[in-house]
C-alpha cells in the first residue's frame, strides 16, 4: 500500500514533468505514455486517469491507445522481463520450443507475470538480430542461439542475482 | 561544434576533417546484433589495450558489417584485413600481429564448406558478389562521427541539391533514377514527391518510416544505427524538394540503439545548423523530430502511421486520397522508406542516369536483403536488382547449413510468400517476385531447409497477422481468424480436404476485401505455400503425416536402439522424467509422459533420437 500511496502523490508532477518534455503536446501521446512507463514500470489506472485530465483527451481515448499498441502494459510486471523473439527467423530456428520451455518452467504464458513477481514472459516479433536465433533478451541483455536446454539454468542464474 | 554557415564552412570542415583521416584504423562492428554477441566488451578491452601500447590506430565504432552470423566483426584498414567472432581475450594477439606486420590465422574467415581460408574481405564470397552503395560507408564510418561521414564525401549532395538545384531538378533526377520504395509497396518515390511538391499548402510534412515490423527483416535498423547521417541527409533532400519544413523519423521501440543514434546524430546536425533555419545560407529552414513506435505492426501502413504520429491508434483508412494530397494533420505528406531515403544522396550526386544503369527494366538500384534461418552467411547484404535468388542463397549465403536439403526462400515478411528450389532462377525484383506469388517487401529474405514444415510457416504466418490486424475491416479481421483456425486443424492432424480448399476460397476474399496492405497481402504467406507445396497440406490431412517433424500432433520421438549408447545424457535432460533405461543400455521413451519438446534430441551426442 506504501508504493501506492507513493505513487498517487507524485502522479500530478510526473505527469507534468513528462508532459512538459513533449512540450505539453496531447499529440505526443504514444510517446508521453511511453515515459510514463518507464517511471512506473506499467500503466496503473490512475496514471490513465491523470494523463486523460491533463492532456484534456477522453479516457476512453487515452486507454484505446494504452491497449493498442504492445509496447504498453495495464498490469505490474515482474524484477526480470523475459522477451522470446517469435520473428520468423527465430521460429524457424525452433524458438517456439524455447517460449514452451519457459512456459513450464514458470508456469505462465506470455504476457503474464509470475506471482512472485520475479519474472514476466513476454514475446517479440523480430528484434533485428535474426542471425542469432532464437533469441531471449532479459531487462535488455541478448542471449544468442538458446536452445530449450538452457531455460532452465537460465532462471536458475537470474533468481539467484 | 562551428555552425556552417554556406558551402564554403563546410567544405573547410571536410578538408579539416581528411586532414586528420588515419590511413591506418579498425573498424569494429557495433551494431545490435554484434552487441549481442559481445561486441563492447571487444571494443573496451581494444581501445584500452591500443592507449597502453601507445599505437596510434584509432577503433571506429560503426553498425554491423553484414556479416551478422560470425559477429563481432572487425576490419583492419587499409588493408581490409578481417577477423570474426573476436573476444575480448583475442585482443592481445590481434594487436601483436599488427605490430609484427603478421596475421592471426584462427580469426579469419574460413568457407564453412571447403574450409578455405580468407585473408581479406574482399576476396570472402560472401562480400564479392554484393553491391553495397547504400551500405557502402558502413565499415569506414563511425556510426555518430560526422567528421568521418564528410571525410568520405558526406552532405556533399545536400549542398548540391540545396546550393546548385531547384527542388524540381532534384524530383525529376530522382524520377529518372527510377527509384522505387524500398518499404515493400515499390511505388516510384519521384512520382510520391512530384505529388506532393504540387500541392500548394504552406505547410507539408515530410516522414522517414523506420517501423520495420517484418520479422526477419533489419535492414533499416542497421542503416539507422550505422549510418544515420546517410539516411537524415536524404531526408533533408527529400524535404527540399517537396517543400516540407518539418520531417519526422518514426522509429520501432524495439530498436532503442538504433532510436539513439538518430537522435544523436539530429543533435550533432542541429549543432551544425545542418538541420534549423537557413540551412547552408540557401534560406530553406528544416527540422527532423524522433518518434517512437508503439509497437504495433499496422503502424508500417502509412495511413496507420500517421495516425499514430498524431497519437492516435494505427488504424489505416481507405487510401481514395493519397498522404501526399493530405496525410499528416490534413497536410500534404511524403512518407519514405530509410533505405529508400538513404539511397537519395547518391542519386543526387551521380545523376538518376548513373542509378538507373543498375538493376532491371522496371527495378533500379541495389536492395539490401537480410539473409537469415538455415544457411551459413547469414546477415544483411546488399545487391544489384536483377540478381537471381540462387545467387543470394548459394553464392552469397554459402548454401543450406550441415548438408540438409533447402526447401524454400521466404520473401517480403509475413506478407510475402515462400518459393521453392524450382523458382530459384527468378531475378530479384519488385514485379518478378509479385508474379510469382511472393514479393519484395522491405527485403526479409529467410532460407527454410527440409526440417522446416510450410503448413506450419503459414500458419506461423497468419497467426502472427491475426494478432497484429488492427480490426477495423471485418475481411481481415474476421478472414483470418477463420484461416488460422483452419491450419490449426490441419496441423494437428484434425483437417479435412474441404479444408484446404476452404483456405483458397477464404484468401482470394481476404485479398480482395480487406481495407489497407496488411489484409491485401495477408494471404500470401497461405496462398503461395497452396501453390508450391500443397502435397505436404495432403500429408497432413490425408496420412496425418508431418514430414519436417514440427507439428507435434502429428509425431512422436523415438530412441533408435542401433544408435543408443546408453550414455544417459537424456535421461538427466528430460524435464518430465519420461526417458528410462539403466546406464549403457537402450533408452526407451514413455510416450504418455513426453511432453515432446525435443529436449532428448538436442542433448544426445549420437543422434539417436528420431522424430517419426
Amino acid at each position: 500500500m506504501a508504493m501506492a500511496e507513493v505513487m498517487v502523490e507524485n502522479l500530478e508532477k510526473s505527469v507534468e514533468e513528462v508532459m512538459a518534455r513533449h512540450g505539453n503536446n496531447p499529440a505526443r501521446m504514444i510517446e508521453i505514455l511511453q515515459d510514463l512507463q518507464d517511471i512506473y514500470g506499467y500503466l496503473p489506472e490512475e496514471v490513465l486517469k491523470e494523463v486523460s485530465r491533463q492532456t484534456e483527451v477522453p479516457l476512453a481515448r487515452v486507454y484505446h491507445v494504452a491497449t493498442f499498441f504492445k509496447a504498453f502494459t495495464l498490469k505490474p510486471r515482474g524484477k526480470y522481463t523475459i522477451q522470446v523473439c517469435t520473428g520468423t527467423a527465430c521460429h524457424v530456428k525452433g524458438s517456439y520450443r524455447v517460449l514452451e520451455r519457459f512456459e513450464d518452467v514458470l508456469g505462465i504464458k506470455p504476457g503474464d507475470t509470475t506471482n512472485d513477481l520475479y519474472f514476466t514472459l513476454e514475446t517479440v516479433n523480430c528484434v533485428g538480430c535474426c542471425a542469432l536465433g532464437p533469441v531471449v533478451i532479459i531487462n535488455g541483455r541478448y542471449y544468442g542461439h538458446v536452445s530449450p536446454v538452457q531455460v532452465g539454468s537460465l532462471i536458475k542464474e537470474y533468481r539467484e542475482q | 561544434m562551428k555552425r556552417l554557415r554556406d558551402r564554403d564552412d563546410l567544405e573547410r570542415m571536410r578538408q579539416e576533417a581528411l586532414s586528420k583521416r588515419p590511413e591506418r584504423f579498425i573498424s569494429l562492428g557495433m551494431g545490435t546484433a554484434s552487441r549481442a554477441h559481445g561486441a563492447e566488451a571487444v571494443y573496451e578491452t581494444l581501445k584500452d589495450e591500443v592507449t597502453r601500447r601507445g599505437m596510434d590506430v584509432p577503433v571506429k565504432a560503426t553498425g554491423d558489417h553484414g556479416l551478422c552470423g560470425y559477429a563481432p566483426v572487425m576490419v583492419i584498414y587499409p588493408e581490409g584485413l578481417l577477423y570474426h567472432s573476436a573476444k575480448p581475450s583475442d585482443v592481445s594477439d590481434i594487436l601483436d600481429a599488427l605490430e609484427r606486420d603478421e596475421v592471426v590465422d584462427r580469426l579469419l574467415y574460413a568457407n564453412p564448406l571447403t574450409k578455405e581460408t580468407f585473408t581479406y574481405e574482399k576476396d570472402i564470397p560472401f562480400y564479392k558478389k554484393q553491391m553495397r552503395l547504400v551500405m557502402g560507408l558502413m565499415e569506414s564510418v563511425e556510426s555518430l562521427s560526422v567528421e568521418d561521414y564528410l571525410c568520405y564525401g558526406g552532405f556533399s549532395a545536400l549542398a548540391k541539391a540545396m546550393l546548385d538545384m531547384e527542388p524540381q531538378a532534384i524530383i525529376q533526377e530522382v524520377i529518372s533514377s527510377g527509384l522505387r520504395g524500398r518499404g515493400g509497396a515499390g511505388f516510384r518515390t519521384g512520382w510520391k514527391w512530384e505529388d506532393a511538391a504540387n500541392r500548394s499548402s504552406p505547410i507539408k510534412y515530410i516522414i522517414c518510416n523506420g517501423d520495420e515490423g517484418d520479422p526477419g527483416a533489419y535492414m533499416d535498423r542497421c542503416l539507422l544505427e550505422g549510418l544515420p547521417f546517410e539516411v537524415l541527409e536524404g531526408m533533408i533532400i527529400g524535404a527540399y524538394a517537396i517543400g516540407a519544413h518539418e520531417g519526422f523519423v518514426y522509429v520501432r521501440k524495439e530498436y532503442p540503439l538504433a532510436t539513439h543514434n538518430v537522435q544523436e546524430a539530429i543533435g550533432v546536425l542541429k549543432e551544425l545548423c545542418l538541420l534549423g533555419n537557413d540551412i547552408l545560407g540557401s534560406g530553406f529552414d528544416f527540422d527532423i523530430q524522433v518518434v517512437r513506435g508503439g509497437g504495433a505492426f499496422v503502424c508500417g501502413e502509412s495511413s496507420a502511421l500517421i495516425a499514430s504520429v498524431e497519437g492516435r491508434v494505427g488504424e489505416p483508412r481507405s487510401k481514395h486520397v493519397h498522404a501526399t494530397e493530405s496525410g499528416l494533420w490534413g497536410r500534404p505528406t511524403v512518407l519514405n522508406n530509410v533505405e529508400t531515403l538513404a539511397n537519395v544522396p547518391f542519386i543526387v550526386d551521380r545523376g538518376g542516369e548513373w542509378f538507373a544503369s543498375i538493376g532491371t527494366k522496371e527495378s533500379k538500384g541495389t536492395k539490401v536483403f537480410s539473409l537469415a534461418g538455415d544457411i551459413y552467411n547469414t546477415g544483411l547484404v546488399e545487391v544489384p536488382m536483377g540478381i537471381t535468388l540462387r545467387e543470394v542463397v548459394y553464392d552469397i549465403g554459402g548454401g543450406i547449413q550441415g548438408g540438409n536439403a533447402f526447401k524454400a526462400v521466404q520473401t517480403g515478411g509475413p506478407s510475402g510468400g515462400c518459393l521453392p528450389d524450382s523458382q530459384l532462377g527468378l531475378p530479384v525484383d519488385f514485379d518478378t517476385l509479385d508474379a510469382a506469388g511472393s514479393m519484395m517487401g522491405s527485403g526479409g529474405m529467410i532460407i527454410m531447409d527440409e526440417n522446416t514444415c510450410m503448413v506450419d510457416v503459414a500458419r506461423y504466418f497468419v497467426k502472427f497477422l491475426t494478432e497484429e490486424s488492427c480490426g477495423k475491416c471485418v475481411p481481415c479481421r474476421e478472414g483470418l481468424k477463420h484461416m488460422l483456425e483452419i491450419l490449426n486443424r490441419i496441423t494437428q492432424g484434425e483437417g479435412t480436404m474441404e479444408d484446404v480448399d476452404l483456405l483458397d476460397e477464404l484468401g482470394y476474399v481476404v485479398a480482395h476485401a480487406s481495407l489497407c496492405g496488411l489484409g491485401k497481402s495477408a494471404p500470401n504467406p497461405v496462398l503461395s505455400t497452396l501453390r508450391y507445396f500443397r502435397d505436404e497440406y495432403v500429408e497432413h490431412v490425408r496420412d496425418k503425416k508431418c514430414r519436417a517433424g514440427v507439428c507435434k500432433a502429428l509425431v512422436r520421438y523415438e530412441i533408435d536402439a542401433q544408435a543408443c549408447t546408453g550414455c544417459r545424457v537424456c535421461f538427466k535432460a528430460c524435464p518430465v522424467d519420461a526417458i528410462s533405461g539403466e546406464p549403457e543400455e537402450v533408452h526407451v521413451i514413455d510416450q504418455g509422459k513426453c511432453i515432446k519438446c525435443g529436449i532428448c534430441k538436442d542433448v544426445c551426442k549420437f543422434d539417436a533420437v528420431k522424430v517419426v
